[in-house]
């Protein structure tokens, strides 16, 4: 099941898609106007992200940004609306190939039961636009467990797809 | 009264998840438990069924070849997830769709998609910013 926020209607721009692929796999992708060694910096320098990370109209801001972006290097990202009640993404990175993956691992700190999610970004360089995929894995055991989540993985695919032309006519 | 060790109980549930992408556990297990119900292509066929309005179990077992026991099982899972509820209607006990559920998982990822959206946005005018940098320092070196 996926929504690309799409709109024939509208100039080609660049859009962002998110899909989900399992029960524990989202993946999000968006193109930018840039070589990849850009959009890697704005990705990963904190003093950018601070300037972007956060979501404005949700009143969110990125209180605090550290990321040592090598090889076993670790990052944290502090967040919120209320600084008095800080949220927190934080993990370490498990490979840095500049300028085209990152992996990382993602726990979400108020949520440690939830586990850490692996993320895996990419940037491809594409003519003068670099096509950036974010592709998380939830370590949802829950998820997985049991014959009813096995019975599942099978149809799965179908059933979003499936999912998707329901939920349009209910809409 | 209860109390919960959950350090998340301060936090703004909702908008987190659609601006984390995290699911807890309270966010996994219904929308487990719907799509588990529907990957059954029987119970599907159901659900699809009752789009076109509330129906017997009879009706949908002739519909459908089924016989009642089937229909009655797939109905109760259905009905556990929250996908169909069922109406009184003289004798008989009318099955019609609830499309919340379907409604909810669609909802969180369009939220979730806008979050990221805007993001990015912000994003742009970062990246135009390094560009621009960038052809000023080639600029410099070129002089």
């Amino acid at each position: 099941m996926n929504v690309t926020g799409a709109n024939e209607m509208t100039a080609p721009t660049n859009r962002t898609t998110v899909e989900r692929r399992s029960d524990r796999e989202l993946v999000v992708t968006r193109s930018f106007d840039a070589p990849a060694r850009i959009v890697w910096e704005a990705w990963t320098r904190p003093d950018l992200l601070k300037r972007w990370w956060a979501p404005r109209s949700l009143g969110v801001t990125l209180f605090e940004c550290e990321a040592d972006v090598r090889v076993g290097g670790s990052y944290r990202y502090v967040f919120g609306r209320d600084p008095k009640q800080p949220m927190a993404f934080s993990g370490t990175y498990q490979e840095v190939v500049h300028p085209s993956r990152l992996v990382f691992t993602q726990l979400f700190e108020q949520m440690p039961a939830a586990g850490a999610a692996v993320v895996t970004a990419t940037l491809e360089e594409q003519g003068n636009k670099t096509r950036f995929t974010l592709h998380a894995l939830y370590p949802s055991k829950e998820a997985l467990d049991g014959a009813v989540a096995s019975g599942m993985e099978r149809g799965m695919r179908d059933t979003y797809e499936q999912l998707e032309q329901l939920v349009a006519t209910l809409a | 009264m209860s109390h919960t060790s959950d350090a998340s109980r301060n936090v703004d549930l909702p908008s987190a998840h659609a601006w984390t992408g995290i699911y807890s556990h309270a966010y996994i297990e219904p929308v487990i438990e719907t799509f588990a119900a529907l990957a059954e292509p029987n119970r599907y066929r159901i659900v699809e069924l009752l789009r076109s309005g509330p129906r017997a179990v009879n009706d949908i077992g002739d519909r459908l070849h089924l016989n009642q026991p089937q229909v009655s099982k797939h109905l109760r899972v259905l009905k556990e997830a929250g996908l169909v509820d069922v109406q009184p209607l003289a004798q008989q006990r009318l099955y019609e769709l609830r499309p919340q559920p379907l409604r909810k998982l669609h909802g969180w990822l369009e939220r979730y998609r806008r979050v990221w959206e805007e993001s990015f946005e912000q994003m742009d005018e970062i990246v135009e910013e390094l560009k621009a940098k960038e052809k000023t320092h080639e600029r410099h070196r070129s002089k």
